[in-house]
């Protein structure tokens, strides 16, 4: 039962040398073996690397050399980050068959570190959706009720650490992709402020929102997870040149006299009544905890999910442009293609690429176009600066902002295929925060009447993970929700 | 009815920095394709660019250079299209927020001097190369990204150019410029200079403009200037006939002489152009451009200025001598070993350009240094050689990289200056010929001219020339 634990358990066991890293990765792919036909988690698994990493944390153990806190403990990953010589995706047939031949800063980070790679994880197509239904390989299910989605587009990095396939994992959230379906999953799940993360080898979405984050079974996790990944990168010019903290410390602290925030804007109408009132839950404990609960108003809010589908699907048309049939992955073949460019690059976009992105693709190429750009991503990028306004004039106030994460528990799966923009509005609470580009956390906060989890989110000023993880943890370790199991 | 031409040009310049302006790689021309790549500039996915700041510091120093104003805080833009040369589908380039503008700079034609108005100087990344395969069994075409990413400048003037004579000079004038700076090779021939005109003509005395048309594929200045010429006799005669000229984008044939029509879907471009989101802004504050503008180097029109004030030079000695930096930096080290600057600048104008044009080499690349020069001056002006028998020493100079007294010394090439030796070798040449001798005595001068060839001839060229000339005269007077 080892692969149940959490990484901090799992760390105690390693350092006292009463589990090997080897047993334990060879214990956590004997349980993918039995569950992942249900679940659908991975796309790619690396179980020989893995055995032979695994061996290599277990002697750094043994000869008391680089043991870092995280040491030993296998992790999985989304399959739209780079690691060296291993099949890299995007759950796209347009990546069907590429091997980056260089490693993402985050994977060095976690290699240097000594954590074990599983594999890799399914997802939305490039991170387009909020079910990891658009994936071009399969559907993964939530491992709380088959039937229902995982959340997306990180659902295989969130399923893989629900059913205990993985006993960390990390994503990648450009509108909520970490959070929401950490919520749908009942794990934690975290988006740093932007430029925490390097975004080096993380396949773009949109170069301005994407940040990758941890998922984990508990806070701790998230915070040792977090200060693995998180540092300035020379590669990345949008990284933050700035120290991490010490975000263990962080931990175990009270949050007495913490001014938190409640956005009015996010209590809305057509919001679940089980998570609202989970929600609403978790905001008395907040204050049966010592913090000070008080009403805000972030006015634009209503109009940060118009804003984000111009800025990403405009940064995206171009960040997908790449994908043109003449370098690497999918080449549409056949008459009127082989000997014709313009034919070539047409049907592999046409073939290569699924509905949702191919969508995304229309809709940034049409509002960047002349005549459009002003009326549609000028004038996005305004209300973003508003709705940044709208942060900034409430972190003057608050320490912590308090909101749900998604407006519903896990969807069924198909019930929103047909119709994007019930499927855009899952990521309505997520999304000004990635047009902030502040840090946000969502954690367990409940199960509704079906038995599904629900998330709280908590944002933080830019920076202040540190906070968000002090409260996020005082909330956990007052509740049982991180321990209730999805099988 | 009289039209008059109004020309705007488009240069883009590579710049000879070590790496790449977005990642590591060499940019060093002439590689095996594909080998001065990395992932970054392959465009593979998930990667970033970082900019090289010594691109930003090299369009400091042709702005300032160019008189363009350098702004505070600029930003690039991707410029996005689909081309197998362009690996991530879009350029980084710079948009509506340039590094440089507003800038001039100054041309002379026909001893007027002119200013043409610099719209603006950015910066942005080079595209990939296509090698299309000449086999007609094997049609197919191959993808060079070597160059992908070498750093380019593009340098737009306003369109105050008003003769293909003008675009040439002003090629020639920014091309000197962008020497004198060493930021690049300037060599159109491999590429590292680009130049596209845009062109319309308007009757004589009005104020608008006509429609342009937009010229492309000249690889010289030269092409440029009869690209242009063509152009402005092609539109004439529609406007002539009544008809309008497209705005269209049209490519020179060198073969053919003649500008043709781009298939206009090609050209049919929205470029959509947005704020690149993986580079924060260029912040470049007053303190690094005023520490540019101290190092900037001398300047072509400054260096003109001190090398006729400083050496007493005529103006086309000076307009030769800096036309090529090189030249000039030869011409003010010579003249640390020889005193004579006229001397050196007339060798230099003739017999070393000369050379150096012949062998279509830099006068760097000569095997005649600045110092051997001079020595072989210093020896003409002691009287050692001639300055004809010099002019043989140089091309052997040139030849064999030997200095001048050495040459003159193993050939024997020391002037004949030795009066009794001279004596005798006049006298035997006078009795040999005593019809020259007679015609000079009657006034035929020509005739004097005869008898020294023959005394230089039984001299090898070796007699003094001055000293011939004193004796003969006093020998038949």
């Amino acid at each position: 039962m080892k692969h149940t634990l959490t990484a901090h358990e799992l760390t105690k066991l390693l350092i006292s040398r009463d589990v090997s890293s080897e047993e334990l990765t060879r214990a956590v792919y004997e349980h993918i073996g039995k569950t992942d036909k249900q679940i659908g988690a991975y796309i790619t698994l690396t179980k020989d690397t893995a055995i032979e990493q695994a061996k290599e944390a277990d002697k750094r153990i043994k000869e008391k050399r680089g043991v870092a806190p995280l040491t030993g403990i296998p992790i999985a990953i989304k399959d739209n980050m780079c690691v060296k010589d291993v099949l890299c995706t995007c759950a796209s047939k347009m990546l069907n068959d590429f091997v980056p031949p260089y490693n993402a800063t985050v994977i060095n980070k976690l290699r240097e570190n000594g954590l074990v790679f599983l594999g890799k994880t399914n997802m939305d197509e490039f991170a387009m959706g909020s079910s990891t239904e658009t994936s071009c390989f399969k559907i993964t299910r939530n491992p709380w009720d088959t039937n229902a989605i995982p959340g997306g587009s990180s659902g295989g990095s969130a399923a893989a650490v629900a059913s205990d396939q993985a006993i960390l994992s990390i994503g990648s959230d450009t509108g909520g992709s970490i959070r929401q379906p950490a919520s749908h999953c009942g794990i934690v799940g975290m988006k740093p402020t932007y430029g925490r993360v390097s975004r080096y080898g993380l396949v773009a979405f949109a170069s301005s929102l994407d940040q990758i984050g941890p998922l984990t079974k508990d806070v701790w996790d998230c915070a040792a997870l977090l200060e693995v990944i998180s540092g300035y990168d020379p590669l990345d010019s949008t990284s933050l040149r700035m120290d991490s903290p010490d975000y263990m410390s962080f931990l175990n602290k009270d949050i007495k006299n913490i001014k938190i925030g409640v956005p009015k804007e996010y209590f809305i109408e057509g919001i679940d009544k089980d998570v609202e009132l989970a929600v609403k839950g978790a905001i008395k404990k907040l204050e049966k905890l010592g913090a000070i609960i008080e009403e805000v108003s972030l006015p634009h809010t209503e109009y940060a999910v118009a804003t984000y589908y111009i800025i990403a699907p405009a940064e995206a048309s171009a960040n997908l442009a790449r994908y043109d049939g003449v370098k690497y992955g999918y080449r549409a073949k056949g008459e009127g293609v082989d000997n014709d460019l313009l034919g070539m690059y047409e049907n592999t976009r046409k073939e290569g690429f699924g509905a949702e992105v191919k969508r995304r693709i229309m809709l940034g190429t049409h509002t960047l176009s002349s005549g459009y750009y002003d009326a549609y991503y000028l004038k996005a990028q305004k209300v973003r600066t508003l709705i940044k306004q709208d942060f900034d004039k409430a972190f003057k106030k608050f320490d912590i902002l308090v909101t749900p994460t998604s407006p519903t528990p896990a969807f069924k799966i198909g019930e929103k295929t047909d119709d994007p923009l019930q499927m855009y509005l899952s990521d309505i609470f997520t999304i000004p925060t990635n047009l902030a580009g502040l840090p946000a956390i969502s954690l367990p906060c409940g199960l509704n009447k079906n038995g599904l989890p629900m998330g709280l989110q908590l944002i933080g000023d830019y920076f202040d993970e540190g906070k968000i993880l002090q409260v996020a943890h005082a909330f956990e370790q007052s509740t049982d929700f991180h321990r209730s199991k999805a099988i | 009815m009289n039209y008059e031409p109004v020309i705007g040009l488009e240069v883009h310049v590579q710049l000879s920095t070590k790496t790449k302006i977005f990642c590591g790689c060499s940019t060093n021309f002439g590689a095996s394709p594909n080998t001065q790549t990395c992932p970054v500039c392959l465009g593979l996915p998930g990667v970033l660019p970082v900019l090289n700041k010594d691109v930003v510091q090299r369009a400091i120093e042709t702005a300032l250079a160019t008189n363009c104003n350098v702004v505070e805080r600029c930003i690039f833009h991707r410029k996005n299209y689909f081309y197998p040369d362009l690996p991530k589908g879009y350029q980084i380039s710079q948009y509506d927020m340039p590094l440089g503008e507003n800038g001039w700079i100054q041309i002379k034609l026909d001893g007027k001097v002119k200013k043409i108005r610099i719209t603006r100087v950015h910066m942005e990344e080079d595209a990939g190369k296509l090698i299309h395969s000449e086999n007609s069994e094997d049609l197919r075409s191959r993808v060079d990204l070597n160059r992908a990413g070498v750093p380019l400048l593009e340098i737009v003037s306003e369109p105050d150019i008003s003769s293909p004579e003008e675009a040439y000079q002003y090629l020639v004038s920014l091309k000197q410029i962008l020497e004198y700076l060493e930021i690049s090779d300037c060599n159109m021939e491999e590429g590292s200079l680009r130049c596209d005109a845009n062109i319309s003509i308007r009757s004589v005395g009005e104020s608008g403009l006509g429609t342009k048309a937009e010229l492309k594929n000249m690889n010289s200045f030269k092409g440029v200037q009869k690209a242009l010429e063509y152009e402005i006799i092609r539109q004439e005669k529609l406007l002539g006939k009544g008809e309008k000229v497209v705005q269209e984008t049209r490519l020179w044939n060198t073969d053919l002489n003649r500008t043709e029509s781009m298939r206009s879907k090609e050209e049919a471009h929205d470029y959509r152009y947005f704020p690149e989101p993986d580079l924060v802004n260029i912040i470049v504050d007053k303190e690094w451009v005023s520490k540019t503008r101290r190092s900037l180097p001398e300047l072509p029109q400054a260096r003109r200025d001190r090398l006729k004030n400083e050496y007493g030079l005529s103006d086309y000695d000076v307009e030769v001598l800096t036309m090529d930096k090189r030249v000039a930096d030869y011409f003010e080290e010579c003249s640390k070993y020889f005193p004579n600057c006229k001397m050196i600048a007339n060798w230099i104008t003739g017999d070393v350009l000369a050379v150096s044009k012949d062998r279509k080499i830099s006068i760097n690349d000569l095997n005649v240094s600045p110092k051997q020069l001079g020595e072989l001056l210093g020896l003409i002006e002691n009287g050692t050689i001639s300055g004809k028998i010099a002019k043989d020493v140089f091309q052997d100079m040139v030849c064999t990289g030997k200095d001048a007294k050495q040459v003159v010394s193993e050939k024997g090439l020391v002037q004949l200056s030795d009066e009794r030796e001279l004596v005798s070798i006049i006298d035997k040449i006078i009795k040999q010929n005593p019809k020259p001798v007679n015609d000079f005595r009657s006034g035929k001068q020509n005739a004097l001219g005869f008898l020294v060839g023959q005394i230089m001839k039984e001299t090898k060229g070796k007699a003094n020339p001055q000293v011939v000339n004193r004796i003969l005269k006093s020998k038949l007077s």
